[in-house]
Formats: C-alpha cells, sequence, structure tokens
C-alpha cells in the first residue's frame, strides 16, 4: 500500500519510493532520504507536528507539510 | 624554523567538531564574526610535532556543500577561494562514528574540491556500545585518506591527529567520485569553456549562492550554452549528485563498518519517549525553564550583589585616597561605575550560557524545538526562541546573546527584536515603587490590586512581544530559505570543557564587545549629569547654603528632620532612663547636626543636577513629557535611565534631595510631590499607570542596544528597535493618560 510519511502511525516503517524531485528540500537527501531507504515514524509531537523519523540512521525531525511529499511502500 | 599551515575543520553538526578544536587549540582560540555577517568565526594556533605550527579554523556546521544558510556558504565561499589568507593547505574533516554513513558525503565533496582532508572519525568511546566494528585501514584506502579515530570524551587519538597534519604533504588529492557521470554532456561543455578550472567547482559555483571572487558567477552564466539548465533541472541533477555519493559510500560501508543492530537502541528510544511525551515532555521543559529562571533571577543575584557592593567601595575608595579634582571624579564617578555597571551581568551571562550549553551538549534542545515547533511557527519564531523569550524576564541581555543557537537569521532577528518587550528584573524597582503610590491597596477575588497588576505588567510585556514578532514576521521581508529539517542527536553527558569554553567565550564577548559601549554611554551619561555652564551650577553651593541660611531647608526634609529627631529623642530616652537632661540634649545636637549636614548635600546635588546638562535637557523635554502627565523631574528620571531603567528611582532621589538609601523616604518623597499645574499630588492614578506603561514599552537600557548592535552586527536593528519601542511606548503612555486624568 502507498501512503506518505505524513500518514505513518508511530512505529510503523516503510520503504521510500520516488519522490517528486523539486519539491523536496536537498537537505533531505542528504540526511539519507533517498528512494530505497527504510523510513520509521519515532514519535509524533504532542502537538501533532512536527515528526520524528528515522530514516537510513538519521534521526530527524520535519514537518508534516514536508512529510507528505514522501511517497513510501509501507512495511507491515 | 616554524611554518605555519592553515587548517579548516569542518563537519557536520553535532559531530564534537568543537570538542576536537577546543583540544587541539586549548584557550588559545579567537572568536570574532565573518567581516559583514554575523556568522562566528572561530581560530585557534596548535604546536604539531616538528616545529611546526597550525593556524586552525573551526568552520561553521555544515551537513553539506550545498548551502541553505549563511553558516553554510562561510564554508563553501573558504573552500572555493584559494586566494583567501585562509584558505586550508589541509581539511580536517569531523564525523560522529554512529552517523559515519551520513557524515561521509561532506568528506566526498571536499574530496573532490581536490583539497588535502583527513578523516577523524569521532565518538569512538562510544563504539563498543553501539555495537560499532570499523576496518580503519581498508577504510583509508577506499577513501584515499588518513584516518584518525578519536575520543574526545576519553582524550584519545589526538597525538595522532597531529601527526597526520604536520604530515598533510603526503595526503592523496585524488577525488572518491566523478561528479561529472551525473550529466556528462553538460560537464564536458564546462570543461571545454573553461579548462584551467576544477570542474567540480565550476558546479559548485553555479549552483550555490555564495560570493564567488576569482571565477565571477556571470561570467559562467553569461556562456549561454550551458546557462540553458532551469533551476529544477540544476535541482534535479543535485538531487542525482547526492545520490551518487550515497552508492559511492554505502558500497565502501559495506565491506567495512559493521553494527549490531540488538546492541545499538535501548537507551536514546527511552529517553526519547519520556522527554517528547505530551504531558511529561512539557512538565520537565516547565521544570528546567524554572531552573534557569531560578539560576539568573535568584542564583546570580549574590554574586551580583557582591559585584555592587565592590564597584561601590572602590569608587568611594577612589574618592577618599586620589587628591580631588575633576579627574578623580571621572575615575570615580563615570569609569568604575560605568565599568561595574558592565561586570554586573556577568553572573547572569554565565549562568544562562552556562545552562543553553548544557541543554545543547547533551542533546536535549532539539527535542525543545521537537516540541515547542508547532506552537511558535505562527508568530514567525523557532522552538528555540522560548529559551531566550524566557530568560528576557530576567535579563535582556543575556538573552539576545542566547539566540545565537537558533539558525535561520529570520527567525533569530525577530527573536532578538521581540525579547526587550519581556518584563526584565530592571524594570521591577520602577514597577514596585510606582505601584506601591499610584495604585490603592484593596483586594479583588482575595487578590491584591497590587499584585494584579505587577501580574498585568508581566503578561503584557509577554503579549507585546508575542504580537510583535507576529507583526515582524509579516513585515520582514528576509529570503531564509525556511523549510525545518532538525537532526534529533543521541543524548551525551556534556563534556565538562566544552561547557567551561562557551560559558567563557559568552562572558567575554559580552565584555569586550558590548561593554565598551555601555562604558562609553554611561561616561558620558555621567558628564552630562555632572557638569553644567550656567553660574548656578558652577555656584551651586553658595546659592544652596545661602538658601537654607534664609529660607530654611525644603519643606520635605524640615518635616523629615523633625520627625527623626522625635523618634531619635524618644528612644534615647526610653532606652538609657537615667541619662542626665544635658547628655540627652548634646546628642540630640550632634544628630541634628549631622542630618542638617545630610540635607544640605542632598539639596546641593539636586540643585547640581537640575542646573547640569541633563537638567536642562529634562526642562526642554518638559512639553514632550507633559503630555503624559510627567514634569521636568520625571523627565529627568526619564534620560538618565537610559542607561538602565533601574537608575528611575535613584534620580529621583537626587532630584528630591532625599537619600539614596531608604526606600521608604524616596516613596514618601514622591508622594508629597505635588503637580506644578494643578496642584493635585504628581503621582497620581494616570500618570502613574502612565509611567508604568512607558517603562513597559520603551527601549530604556542602552546595554540591550549595545548587544543587539553587537549580535547583529549593525545599527540598523538597534537604531529601529528603539525608535519603534520607544514611540509605541509614548504613545500607549500618552493614550492611557489622557484618558484617566
Amino acid at each position: 500500500m502507498s501512503i506518505t510519511v505524513a500518514q505513518l502511525k508511530q512505529g510503523q516503517r516503510g520503504i521510500i519510493k520516488n519522490f517528486s524531485e523539486d519539491t523536496l528540500p536537498i537537505k533531505l537527501l542528504e540526511m539519507g532520504c533517498l528512494p530505497g531507504n527504510t523510513i520509521e515514524l519515532v514519535q509524533i509531537a504532542p502537538l501533532k507536528d512536527p515528526i520524528y523519523i528515522n530514516v537510513n540512521g538519521s534521526h530527524i525531525a520535519i514537518r508534516k507539510s514536508t512529510a507528505s511529499l514522501i511517497e513510501v511502500d509501507l512495511i507491515e | 624554523m616554524s611554518k605555519n599551515i592553515n587548517v579548516a575543520l569542518i563537519g557536520n553538526p553535532n559531530t564534537g567538531k568543537t570538542s576536537v578544536f577546543n583540544q587541539l587549540t586549548g584557550l588559545k582560540q579567537k572568536v570574532g564574526n565573518y567581516p559583514g555577517i554575523t556568522v562566528e568565526k572561530k581560530e585557534g594556533i596548535c604546536k604539531l610535532p616538528r616545529g611546526v605550527k597550525a593556524h586552525i579554523i573551526d568552520l561553521p556546521g555544515t551537513y553539506s556543500l550545498n548551502t541553505t544558510s549563511l553558516d553554510e556558504s562561510v564554508v563553501v565561499e573558504l573552500l572555493l577561494n584559494k586566494n583567501d589568507k585562509d584558505f586550508p593547505d589541509v581539511a580536517v574533516v569531523v564525523t560522529d562514528v554512529e552517523n559515519l554513513k551520513r557524515n561521509l558525503l561532506l568528506f566526498t565533496q571536499i574530496k573532490d574540491l581536490k583539497i588535502p582532508a583527513i578523516l577523524v572519525i569521532n565518538m569512538a568511546d562510544r563504539m563498543t556500545r553501539k555495537g560499532i566494528t570499523l576496518d580503519i585501514s581498508l577504510l583509508e584506502a577506499k577513501l584515499n585518506t588518513k584516518i584518525a579515530l578519536v575520543s574526545t570524551r576519553k582524550g584519545t587519538g589526538i597525538d595522532t591527529l597531529k601527526e597526520l597534519i604536520a604530515d598533510y604533504k603526503s595526503l592523496s588529492i585524488k577525488p572518491n567520485i566523478d561528479t561529472t557521470t551525473i550529466a556528462p554532456e553538460y560537464f564536458n561543455k564546462l570543461r571545454t569553456a573553461f579548462p584551467k578550472e576544477e570542474v567540480y567547482k565550476l558546479w559548485l559555483v553555479i549552483t550555490q549562492d555564495v560570493n564567488f571572487m576569482p571565477i565571477e558567477k556571470k561570467k559562467i552564466k553569461d556562456a549561454t550554452s550551458f546557462s540553458t539548465k532551469s533551476n529544477t533541472e540544476l535541482k534535479k541533477l543535485q538531487h542525482r549528485e547526492t545520490v551518487l555519493r550515497y552508492q559511492f559510500i554505502n558500497n565502501i560501508l559495506k565491506e567495512t563498518y559493521k553494527v549490531d543492530l540488538a546492541v545499538a537502541r535501548g537507551f536514546r528510544a527511552t529517553l526519547d519517549k519520556i522527554l517528547t511525551h505530551k504531558v511529561y515532555g512539557y512538565v520537565i521543559f516547565f521544570l528546567i525553564l524554572l531552573t534557569i529562571f531560578q539560576g539568573i533571577y535568584v542564583w546570580s543575584s549574590y554574586p551580583m550583589d557582591f559585584i555592587d557592593e565592590s564597584f561601590a567601595q572602590m569608587s568611594e575608595w577612589t574618592k577618599h585616597t586620589l587628591p580631588p579634582g575633576a579627574f578623580t571624579n571621572l575615575l570615580a564617578e563615570g569609569i568604575i561605575a560605568g565599568i561595574g555597571g558592565i561586570v554586573i551581568f556577568i553572573p547572569q551571562i554565565a549562568f544562562l550560557f552556562l545552562f543553553i550549553s548544557l541543554l545543547e551538549e547533551s542533546g536535549y534542545m532539539s527535542r525543545v524545538v521537537f516540541l515547542m515547533d508547532k506552537l511558535m511557527r505562527p508568530f514567525g519564531l523557532s522552538g528555540k526562541s522560548v529559551v531566550p523569550l524566557i530568560s528576557g524576564t530576567a535579563c535582556a541581555i543575556p538573552a539576545v546573546m542566547a539566540t545565537r543557537t537558533i539558525e535561520n537569521w529570520k527567525e533569530r532577528l525577530i527573536t532578538i527584536l521581540v525579547t526587550p518587550f519581556t518584563t526584565c528584573s530592571a524594570r521591577l524597582p520602577v514597577y514596585l515603587i510606582i505601584i506601591a503610590l499610584v495604585i490603592p491597596e484593596g483586594t479583588f477575588l482575595g487578590l491584591s490590586y497590587q499584585a494584579l497588576t505587577l501580574m498585568l505588567l508581566y503578561l503584557l510585556g509577554f503579549g507585546m512581544s508575542i504580537f510583535s514578532a507576529m507583526v515582524l514576521h509579516k513585515i520582514l521581508k528576509i529570503n531564509s530559505r525556511t523549510f525545518f529539517v532538525i537532526e534529533m542527536p543521541s543524548y551525551k553527558l556534556p563534556l565538562f570543557k566544552n561547557v567551561a569554553y562557551t560559558v567563557w567565550e559568552k562572558t567575554k564577548s559580552f565584555v569586550y564587545g558590548a561593554g565598551k559601549i555601555i562604558l562609553a554611554i554611561s561616561i558620558i551619561l555621567w558628564v552630562l549629569g555632572s557638569y553644567g555652564l550656567s553660574n548656578n551650577f558652577k555656584n551651586a553651593e553658595d546659592i544652596v547654603k545661602t538658601r537654607i541660611k534664609t529660607i530654611g531647608f525644603s519643606e520635605f526634609n524640615q518635616n523629615h528632620i523633625e520627625e527623626e529627631i522625635t523618634s531619635y529623642t524618644g528612644e534615647l530616652t526610653i532606652n538609657n532612663p537615667t541619662l542626665p537632661i544635658a547628655n540627652v540634649k548634646d546628642s540630640v545636637a550632634v544628630r541634628i547636626a549631622a542630618l542638617q549636614q545630610k540635607a544640605e548635600n542632598e539639596e546641593i546635588a539636586s540643585y547640581k543636577l537640575e542646573h547640569s546638562f541633563i537638567g536642562y535637557a529634562g526642562k526642554a523635554i518638559e512639553p514632550i513629557v507633559k503630555p503624559l502627565g510627567y514634569d521636568w523631574k520625571i523627565g529627568i528620571a526619564v534620560i538618565t535611565s537610559f542607561a538602565a531603567r533601574e537608575v528611575f528611582v535613584g534620580t529621583l532621589a537626587t532630584i528630591y534631595s532625599v537619600g539614596n538609601d531608604e526606600e521608604e523616604t524616596i516613596k514618601n518623597r514622591m508622594a508629597a510631590e505635588v503637580n506644578p499645574w494643578n496642584g493635585k499630588p504628581l503621582f497620581n492614578l494616570a500618570s502613574g499607570v502612565s509611567l508604568l506603561l512607558f517603562y513597559a514599552f520603551a527601549m530604556q537600557c542602552m546595554s540591550t542596544l549595545a548587544v543587539v548592535k553587537r549580535e547583529t552586527n549593525s545599527w540598523k536593528w538597534p537604531a529601529a528597535q528603539l525608535v519603534f519601542m520607544s514611540s509605541f511606548a509614548y504613545i500607549v503612555a500618552l493614550i492611557a493618560y489622557q484618558i484617566l486624568k
């Protein structure tokens, strides 16, 4: 099933599919957010935004608006 | 003979780069700014083996050479400019063993610039705990480099690093990756147009927003054949470049880097669950803020009282020891008092930075941003703005300095500009005395009116800073690419040495940076308050003495002396019932003489102040402050308290010629002051509320202005702050007085 990172629930993981190349900040790619890598939703902030993810060993926090640009295949 | 080599320390944030810098240079370091911008420049000297001396620059942390902030541009600009006097002979790239994969991205970019590069793998002490094993020699071979495995916590590996730096000439400068494969045709064209330059350099010049002198960006753009690439296409290429680099790094690490995941998990996850929990997270953050607040508000008051006392004594001592004269006065009352006014802030600055560097070093600060981001975002502030805003309640000076942790320039500037609205401790003496004078003593729902007023003033300050942040967020047109990607570093025990360096360096930068301006303004204010041109000023002593002889002391002083004597005589006779009447009369006479002498001195001081430059300035602005309900005496106090708000009370004491040290007396004297225009008490509800509002909003603090100048590196922002805050304060105070009077 294909969803975006913003729709992941806490503890869920997904594999990054291709994303729209010109909207996603390059910094995210540099942090290891690349197609094929596994992304895990570690925590959602108490006010529901931002979210805290672990991608390719990088622990980073991003806003939901950015997260909704990354499509993943959910790992059940 | 010693030879100087330039070394640049480069690395991602949170890799312990600054710890490596501290260990290499010790205290031989210098912190300044890059010319014209607010990015911090750290340099130091390190002695290497074989008599080599290294000049080391600690460059701002960056994730790659694709810049997204001013800090990162500094790195790229230096690495591209061979003519820069700091251009590195060797780059030392610091990485964190836990995040080696991500950290190597930057390393491969630096290698491609053909700058000799040494790889430092830091935090080696965490390898066992995290289940990591490394094949160093294979990694060295694959990356064409030399590696120093370092633990700044344990202090190991630094000597190896020094050896490697001294031996930098033997480093290979062969690039790791051929970037041109991402778009062969495009890069071939580039190569033919600029045969003398490295292609990767040209690529960076094209894609990065940097001011790069040697090759004009314009020239490249003008050569139309390859500028046809649109920004979107360039961005696509950058993405492809990143993918290519990760492929290379993944392939290498597969053979050289093993991590046992079963060992790696645990601690971080548990702590994160608690610290970012929707209830405990905020409770813990609140408790930490409370501790910080306690530190800068309460704990630092002890050393501050001590400093205050010591400088007062030093000033007294100077006045009594040196021959009397203008120079002694300048030294004792102008210079020593001025320096005291700088030193007094040191405890608060030290305490705040102690806490902040503990929060940063431990990795907790990123969690604060995570918790607070949503809350602060609508106001154009960052999650990190919370700490400066709260510490502003103690003092705006350390708070403005604390904004350095905010990477985004717009968010940082807004935080700097709105912090002085929060109710700092210097406003408190002004608030307390005026509230006591004009707010009635009744209660409302069991709460006293006076306490409620004070609380309202605190809320007003905080509300105003949030409101103006919102306005500034709308009107400031600053192009800082704001997208939010915050690394959540692993938790670490703060290193004592790093914390100590931070505290030391911040204090130093305040004393030398802002201190100069504060000293200059306090000396000017002192001169203006202690000198005057008119004959009235020159003959002040004679005039006042004659006045006292002919018409006596002022009514207030006369009554005050009589009251004192009555109570003194009463006490004397009650405590010593056997004392003969003659002796009682004698001691009363001595007491009267002392009180009269004191009253005389106070009336002379008052007269002098009235006829000094500041006195005339106070009278000159009377037409301006009259609509707010102030007379020229309050006008003088408003001018002098530009040095610091709390000076307001002291100035009024001088001008009303009452002792500076007895708060009750000052209050009584203020209550007795009559409005010259209508004969009613001068300090009434209308003028009192007007004063409270004026001090709540006006930029009455030269030290804050000096710090803002230092932190923003321009007079533009402190000037804007002064004009906006003070005119806003004027308007609000005017409206309040006109409605209430």
